[in-house]
């Protein structure tokens, strides 16, 4: 537990294997959500929140109770139960505590349910993180950083490319290229960029 | 809507990726090669169906509020079924989807699919249902692997992911035979693209799948609107016709 392995594992997890543009991961948000910047900003707060809570979560509830009972083959239903019954909880507890920031996250919580994100990372954790000898402190603070590491990428792509696409609406793209197709060419160019960085470390 | 239309409407009417823009998280993660893609897509088509039978089957007994979880419970037990089959029987192609296979749970058309269709048809409607969404899914997939695996490698494997039917990997289509005809030593796989096997080319490959989709779609469109101007006009001057000779005729009667 030091700021090392927080700095690697949030560096590696933001710009090396960024969310987005290297795993594919939250692919439907970054088509859907990503067309003005205001909305960009909010789901990504949303989920980087919801991501943290959650792998957090996943990961206790492997180490404590799926591995030592023996039955880690159910971890996929009981992930995905567990995310969407947090999700449920977090909108109740934001709705109950803090008005305005419900105002400004309430509308993208539901839709974190089947956010791949989310699942995604909770599954990477487990496979890439959890070993049967690895205490369980250290790795859930390794856990968490990961995951702040990808909301933090997640947030930085989604804005990142809001604001491209605004500028695209402007822009005289041919008929058969609007709307979708130039984006994800667009999105590909920012990938090989980012592809660029996968030595810094 | 016929038994057969309803089959085929997932292949090019409604398209999940294509035209829907559904799972679009697979269709970009494990399209690299035509064996992976070939994979997911069975995965998906088995998955598909069973949620879409069993959650036909028990409409009824499932109150309204709590529909959604327990969908995806439905979901998420056929995606169990089918991570434990593939580690049984493709070990290779579950090491290459990785995280994508448990994945299935959160992809949109299987969800959707139960959600629009499934919760209000019958069994064998939803079956079909299933059945054709799954391999519309598989058919774009498989076109996009397709697709990628030729750009970045000069031809197509069989064999590495799926060990089924063959020994040994082989070639299912390769273009060094063609090279071979004037020069021996030439290896097509040396000059591949290989930018379309890494993840910048999945986003580039599937921006150009869906702008050539929507270059037919607009053409068409165009072609459409041509003929509705095209018969605006003709019935403009029939009328117009119809007119000046009853003006005639009026004009006769009255000499």
């Amino acid at each position: 537990m030091s700021f090392t392995v927080f700095a690697t594992a949030i560096l590696s997890a933001m710009l090396i294997n960024n969310v987005i543009l290297m795993q594919f991961l939250g692919i439907c948000p970054f088509l859907g959500v990503s067309k003005k910047s205001s909305s960009a900003v909010g789901m990504s707060a949303a989920v980087l929140f919801v991501m943290v809570i959650a792998s957090a979560v996943t990961y206790t509830i492997y180490d404590l109770v799926l591995y030592p009972f023996d039955i880690p083959y159910i971890s996929t239903i009981a992930f995905i139960l567990v995310i969407a019954s947090l999700v449920q909880f977090v909108e109740m507890v934001i709705k109950k505590f803090s008005k305005p920031l419900y105002k400004s996250l309430g509308i993208y919580l539901p839709l974190i349910t089947t956010n791949c994100a989310i699942l995604g990372v909770s599954e990477g954790n487990i496979t890439g993180i959890w070993t049967e000898t690895t205490p369980y402190w250290e790795g859930l603070f390794t856990a968490v950083s990961v995951s702040v590491g990808t909301g933090l990428g997640f947030g930085l792509i989604i804005f990142a490319f809001s604001s491209i696409r605004e500028k695209l609406d402007g822009s005289n793209v041919p008929a058969a290229w609007k709307g979708v197709p130039i984006s994800l060419v667009v999105a590909g160019i920012m990938s090989l960029a980012f592809l660029g960085l996968a030595g810094i470390i | 809507m016929s038994k057969k239309e309803n089959f085929l409407k997932g292949f090019f009417k409604e398209n999940p990726i294509f035209v829907f823009l559904l799972g679009m998280c697979p269709a970009l993660a494990v399209t690299a090669t035509f064996e992976t893609s070939l994979g997911m897509g069975l995965l998906v088509v088995f998955v598909l169906t069973g949620s879409n039978i069993v959650v036909s089957l028990v409409k009824g007994f499932i109150p309204d509020q709590v529909r959604t979880p327990a969908y995806i419970v439905i979901i998420a037990t056929f995606v169990t079924v089918v991570k434990m089959l593939t580690f049984a029987y493709a070990i290779e192609l579950y090491d290459a989807l990785g995280v994508f296979l448990p994945l299935i749970v959160v992809n949109c058309l299987i969800l959707g699919r139960a959600e629009a269709f499934a919760s209000k048809n019958n069994v064998v409607d939803s079956a079909i249902d299933g059945i054709g969404m799954g391999l519309g899914f598989t058919f774009a997939l498989v076109v996009i692997g397709i697709f990628r695996e030729f750009l970045s490698t000069g031809g197509i494997q069989w064999g590495v992911y799926l060990p089924f039917f063959v020994d040994q990997p082989i070639h299912l289509f390769t273009l060094d035979w063609i090279i071979h005809l004037w020069n021996d030593g030439f290896v097509i796989a040396d000059y591949g693209l290989a930018v379309f096997s890494l993840p910048p080319g999945a986003f580039i490959a599937l921006g150009i799948i869906l702008a050539s989709f929507q270059f037919k779609k607009t053409r068409q469109d165009k072609r459409e609107i041509e003929a509705k101007k095209l018969l605006i006009i003709e019935k403009k001057r029939i009328a117009l016709e119809k007119k000046k000779a009853t003006a005639i005729k009026l004009a006769k009667a009255g000499e």
